[in-house]
This record gives C-alpha cells, sequence and structure tokens, in this order.
C-alpha cells in the first residue's frame, strides 16, 4: 500500500521532470533529448515577471513572517498571564486548519473594503499578495517558536537577568541566538509555502500581477505545454531544496534541545 | 556577662545588629498550592545560612524569591535595608547559582563567566583579569575554550559557580552548589567559599541535601518543611538540641521512644516509657507537668555498648539482640532488637581491634546499651 501511495507520489513528477527534456512540442510524444524548452522559457518576459513577482513576494513574506511569528511564539510562550491568551494561541494557528479558499475569500473581501473606506489599496497585486501570504505563513513561523520556546530552559534565561542583563538584553543574548535554528526553519518554510501558493495569490490578485503557480495554473488550462513541464521542473527542485534544509534545520534544532536539556538537568554527572 | 558577650561571630544574638537580609512574613502560592508558607528570617551580613529540609520543601522557590525570579504573594524582602520586593533580578545586589546550573549552551566557558562583568560594563582588561583568576580558582582554566556541553557535570557546576561568584555580589544564593562535585574538589571548594565570605564579606544563602557540609560550613542552619521553618539556629543547636520530632529525625538519626511524665527528681525527669516496659531518666531542667506526653530522642553515637553488664543498678540501660552489624572502619553501627521488638539503632567507635576474629559484639549476641540521662533529649511536639 504504501509503495503504491509512493509511486503515485513521485512517479508523475519523475514523468514531469524527463518530459520537461522532450524535443517534441506535443508533450506526451517522446522526440528525444533537449534542453530547448528551457530555452524558450527563458526567453520568455512573462515568466521572467512571474519568477521576479513570485521571488519578490516570498522574499519579503519569509522575512516578515518570521519576525510577526516569532513575536507571537515568543508572546505565547514567555508571557504567560496576558489576558486573552489562550484566545490568542487558538486565534494564530487558526490559518493552518482554514480551507485556504476561504483565507483567500476573506482576505480579498478585505482588501476591498478597505479600498473603498480609506482608498488603500487602490489595486491588487504584489503588496496584498505579500500580505495575504504574511497572514497564513506566520501562523506556522509561531508554531515552530512555539515548539522550540518550550523547550527551552528557562532558567537559562533567568540566569542572564540575574547577571545584570535587563530583559531586552537577555533577549539579544540569550534567547535569540537559542532560537536561531527555529528562526531560520520558519524562514525557509514561510518561503516555499509562499512560492507554492496558487489560490489564496489567485484570489488577492489584480491584472498583471501573475506569480509563477498563477502563470503555470493559467497556461495549462489550455493543455499540457512543454515549457511548462521545464518550468515546473525547476519549481520542484527550488521547493526540494527548501524543504529538505528547513527539514535538516529542524532536525539540528532537536538534537541540540535534547542536548541542552541534558545539560540542564546536570545528569550523565563524572566525577573527575 | 551581659555587657561582654563578643556579638562578631554570633550576630544574631544582638539585639541591636541590623539584619542584612530581612524576610516578613514571605508568602508564595502556586494556584492553591503553597510552597513557602509566611516565612519570618533575618540573616546577617558574611553569614553563611544554610537551608535544609526534603525535596519539595520550598527551599528553591524561596531562594527564587530573594533572587527576584519568583514574585511573592504575600511578604517583604529586604536587602540592606532596602524593600527589594518589587526590583527587578537584574537590579538586585544578589547573584544565584542554579540548580540546573543554567549555562549558556552557545557560549564557552570564559564567556559564560564574563557575561555577568560584561553586563556591569566592567572594562575589559579586568574582565579578563578576573576570570581567569576565578577559573584557576576552580581549576578549570584549561578549559576555558570549550562550551558547556564538553565538560562533565563536576566541571560544570565549577563553572556555574565561578560565574556567580565573579561578580562579588553582596548574597550570593546557592542551590545545592556543591553536590557534583568530588570529596577533594568540594572541600577544596568548601574552603574556597569561606576564604571569599571572609574576604569579601559576601553573605551565603545556601541550599544542600548534604547535612555533613551544612554542619561544617554554616553559622547557621534553617530546617523547612511543608514552606515552613521547624527550627533556626547554630548546627550544634540544630543537631543536640533539636526542637521537635521532625528535626530530630531529619537532621541526623535518633532512636524515638514516646512516653510520659512520671515525676521530677532533682533535675531528672522519670518518664514512663510503655514500649520499653519501663522508666527512662532524662536531663531537663525546663517546667513540665507530671503525665504530660513526651517524645525521648537518643543519637546513636550518644549511647554505649557491651555484652556484659558491669554496674546492675545503674539508669538507663537497655538489652536486646544484635540483629544487623555495619562494620564502617572506624565505628561499626549496630542494629539491635529489644525484648519487646523494637529495633534500635547505635554507632560505636571501634577503639579495639577483633580478638580471636571477633569484634566487641556479634550477629545474635546480647548486648546492654547505656547512656546517660544529659544526653537523652526530651521533645514535647
Ligand atoms: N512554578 C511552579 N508551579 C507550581 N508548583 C511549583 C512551582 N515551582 C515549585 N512548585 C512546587 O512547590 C514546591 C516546592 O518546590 P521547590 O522547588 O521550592 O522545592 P525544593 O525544596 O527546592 O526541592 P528540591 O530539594 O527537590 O530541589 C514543590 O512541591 C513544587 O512542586
Ligand atoms: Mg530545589
Amino acid at each position: 500500500m504504501l509503495c503504491f501511495g509512493f509511486t503515485f507520489l513521485y512517479v508523475p513528477m519523475v514523468l514531469l521532470i524527463v518530459y520537461s527534456f522532450n524535443y517534441s512540442k506535443i508533450v506526451p510524444v517522446w522526440g528525444g533529448w533537449s534542453t530547448r524548452w528551457y530555452t524558450v522559457l527563458f526567453e520568455s518576459e512573462e515568466v521572467w515577471a512571474a519568477i521576479t513577482l513570485s521571488l519578490k513576494i516570498a522574499l519579503m513574506n519569509a522575512t516578515f513572517a518570521t519576525m510577526l511569528g516569532a513575536l507571537a511564539g515568543l508572546a505565547l510562550v514567555r508571557f504567560k498571564s496576558f489576558r486573552g491568551r489562550t484566545l490568542f494561541g487558538g486565534m494564530i494557528s487558526a490559518p493552518l486548519v482554514m480551507p485556504e479558499v476561504i483565507t483567500g475569500l476573506s482576505l480579498l473581501l478585505l482588501f476591498i473594503t478597505l479600498g473603498q473606506l480609506i482608498g488603500w489599496p487602490t489595486n491588487r497585486g504584489i503588496t496584498t499578495i505579500t500580505i495575504a501570504h504574511i497572514t497564513f505563513s506566520m501562523a506556522y513561523v509561531a508554531v515552530i517558536i512555539q515548539s522550540r520556546l518550550t523547550g527551552l530552559d528557562q532558567s537559562l534565561e533567568e540566569a542572564a537577568e540575574d547577571l545584570g542583563a535587563k530583559p531586552f538584553r537577555v533577549l539579544i543574548d540569550i534567547t535569540l541566538p537559542l532560537l536561531a535554528p527555529g528562526l531560520l526553519a520558519g524562514w525557509l518554510l514561510a518561503f516555499t509555502l509562499s512560492i507554492d501558493d496558487l489560490v489564496i495569490a489567485s484570489f488577492v490578485s489584480g491584472p498583471g500581477a501573475n506569480t509563477l503557480p498563477m502563470l503555470i495554473y493559467s497556461r495549462v488550462r489550455l493543455g499540457l505545454r512543454p515549457d511548462i513541464n521545464a518550468m515546473a521542473t525547476i519549481i520542484i527542485i527550488v521547493v526540494a531544496i527548501g524543504v529538505c534544509l528547513a527539514g535538516w534545520l529542524m532536525m539540528r534544532q532537536e538534537r541540540q534541545r535534547q542536548r541542552d536539556m541534558q545539560l540542564a538537568s546536570g545528569d550523565n554527572i563524572k566525577q573527575d | 556577662m551581659s555587657n561582654n558577650i563578643d556579638f562578631s561571630e554570633r550576630p544574631w544574638l544582638d539585639p541591636e545588629a541590623e539584619p542584612f537580609i530581612r524576610i516578613q512574613g514571605l508568602t508564595k502560592n502556586f494556584g492553591a498550592f503553597t510552597a513557602v508558607d509566611s516565612v519570618d528570617l533575618d540573616i546577617y551580613k558574611g553569614e553563611l545560612f544554610s537551608l535544609l529540609g526534603g525535596s519539595g520543601c520550598g527551599k528553591t522557590t524561596l531562594l527564587r524569591m530573594l533572587a527576584g525570579f519568583e514574585t511573592p504573594s504575600a511578604g517583604r524582602v529586604f536587602i540592606d535595608g532596602t524593600d527589594m520586593t518589587d526590583v527587578p533580578p537584574y537590579e538586585r545586589p544578589v547573584n544565584m547559582m542554579f540548580q540546573s546550573y543554567a549555562l549558556f549552551p552557545h557560549m564557552n566557558v570564559e564567556a559564560n563567566v564574563a557575561y555577568g562583568l560584561k553586563r556591569d560594563g566592567v572594562a575589559k582588561g579586568e574582565i579578563k583579569r578576573r576570570v581567569h583568576d576565578m577559573l584557576e580558582m576552580v581549576e578549570l582554566g584549561i578549559f576555558s575554550k570549550r562550551k558547556p556541553h564538553q565538560l562533565s557535570g563536576g566541571q560544570r557546576q565549577r563553572v556555574a559557580l565561578a560565574r556567580s561568584l565573579v561578580k562579588k555580589p553582596k548574597v550570593l544564593l546557592l542551590d545545592e552548589p556543591l553536590g557534583a562535585l568530588d570529596k577533594r574538589l568540594r572541600e577544596q571548594t568548601q574552603f574556597e567559599l569561606m576564604n571569599i565570605q571572609d574576604e569579601l564579606g559576601v553573605t551565603f544563602v545556601v541550599v544542600t541535601h548534604d547535612q555533613e557540609e551544612a554542619m561544617t560550613l554554616s553559622t547557621r542552619i534553617a530546617v523547612m518543611d511543608e514552606g515552613q521553618f521547624v527550627q533556626i539556629g547554630t548546627p550544634t543547636e540544630i543537631y543536640e538540641y533539636p526542637d521537635n520530632r521532625f528535626v530530630a529525625n531529619f537532621i541526623g538519626s535518633a532512636n524515638m521512644f514516646e512516653g510520659r511524665v512520671q515525676k521530677r527528681v532533682d533535675k531528672n525527669l522519670v518518664v514512663n516509657v510503655p514500649a520499653l516496659k519501663g522508666e527512662l531518666i532524662v536531663e531537663y531542667s525546663a517546667e513540665i507537668a507530671d503525665g504530660s506526653k513526651v517524645w525521648l530522642a537518643i543519637r546513636p553515637e550518644k549511647m554505649s555498648i557491651s555484652t556484659t553488664l558491669t554496674d546492675t543498678n545503674s539508669v538507663n540501660v537497655l538489652s536486646g539482640i544484635v540483629h544487623d552489624i555495619g562494620y564502617l572502619g572506624s565505628m561499626s553501627t549496630y542494629r539491635i532488637e529489644l525484648e519487646d521488638k523494637k529495633i534500635i539503632d547505635i554507632t560505636y567507635p571501634n577503639q579495639h581491634r577483633p580478638r580471636d576474629g571477633k569484634h566487641l559484639a556479634e550477629w545474635d549476641d546480647k548486648v546492654y546499651l547505656k547512656f546517660d540521662p544529659s544526653n537523652v533529649v526530651l521533645l514535647t511536639r
């Protein structure tokens, strides 16, 4: 069963990659190896515009989502007693389970309402997509940071404070360095989420602003095309690298956490 | 007499002395659970004050309130005459060594120790010198570039100690500071602690599970149980004059007999002990009504043991069978089963080498235990 599942997961991707190197213009007909569709792809201005737009959005999204998500995670774990904490905690993770269509629809509604009320945003495009992406990837970052913080021995922060560090200093000197792997993992995850997203972007985008997934979708609606296979291959590779990096970082962070726990509990005592 | 007592060694006896740390009605509730229950305590400058007590009795919680990590539910903390109750930890003249060490895992040993000095804005050169001296003192000079996870438990503990000492705080709170050290290092560090105390006049508050350590180091000891102090006193007072059964049992060990006061004979009391079907004689000068319920505690080393009864009409003699022997070299511990099955423990020095391969007493020997009325502690609660 598992093998069957994996087959259905990976064979299409392999097929896609193989066909992207197909010379023939008609996708299912094999016409020998070639990289001509990559050339065609990169000569298209439309494609370049989409790539640039997607990257810009992904970079901005990753950066802001990491900052906001980290703040939310910190607030949830370190300030245990602020009012409405449970509500806030629930609300921050809502985007994780909310259907994308609904997120997209509601954000679109928000932007339209705002446009009518305060005259901003005048037109939808890079800004609205970025904002939309930040709102949902922030939740993922917050969850990562939260789990890392929960595993972090709070006496480390107390020790720094005891040695004369004001709370902000403690954040800079102790908390953030120890959170670094989590922050990086969160950044990468947010980046990948944004590059991937089709549904939300389609909702909140405006005329002329096509992200890469949007471009692909609009083109294949008219039938399979070899240049799109080439583009999809590139995306697969970029996403795969991103996911692997994030996974590796999280693994490393987990190991570090266990090491710290051991350190904190002061066990495995060896007499010298 | 009252005019020429020297209070310098025992400031707590001096009614004029100003306490350095004053704790008033300090309470900490965690939900419905009271971890520290309305505690009052004065600690004087230069004292090495130990907190002893079972696991979970609130020692760490009390220290954390002194350091400022825990907000008291009620009560006040004064340090050097200033109300510190609402002062944040980074502004208190107090340093704490954590039970879990809490070394910064991303900094090496040197940076860990230097951290507090950096925060105080001490000049670079001086930081370097002080950190170096401190690491030499705890014998960690060669490890200065290592990260905490590359050290053994005992080494980490020494880094934690160095980190809290290097700032020369007025008050040093130590949560089980020497637990993971071997005997030699422990004695050396104890010695260093006393030196630092003499040199800098630091006031120490130390939590420990090691009673011997508390006895040798402390000026005074507080015994805690369920968030309250059950007795505060010098090591001698705590050990020889326990206030109540908890202290008598918790500090060292004691054989306990329940009984009732029968009558007073001069400075002694005759106490009827049902478990022994007889009487014990206790030296006790304070007022006590005949018929009061009391407990008699006898320390294992305050008795003598012999296989023959020399003086048949002496008081406080118990006879029994040797149930178990623990040979410790310089002395042996004997577990004696009295006639009515009550077990009591006694330790006795091995003054002689075994004769014909036999110790003073062997398994199943009939023995006589003897103790002086002045060596029995009478407890009323
Ligand atoms: N943050 C907390 N929330 C709830 N209960 C707590 C908290 N901290 C401590 N307690 C409880 O308060 C009591 C006292 O804890 P404390 O850490 O002071 O014990 P301790 O005397 O230091 O014990 P040990 O010798 O084992 O270190 C314990 O029963 C503990 O479970
Ligand atoms: Mg403790």
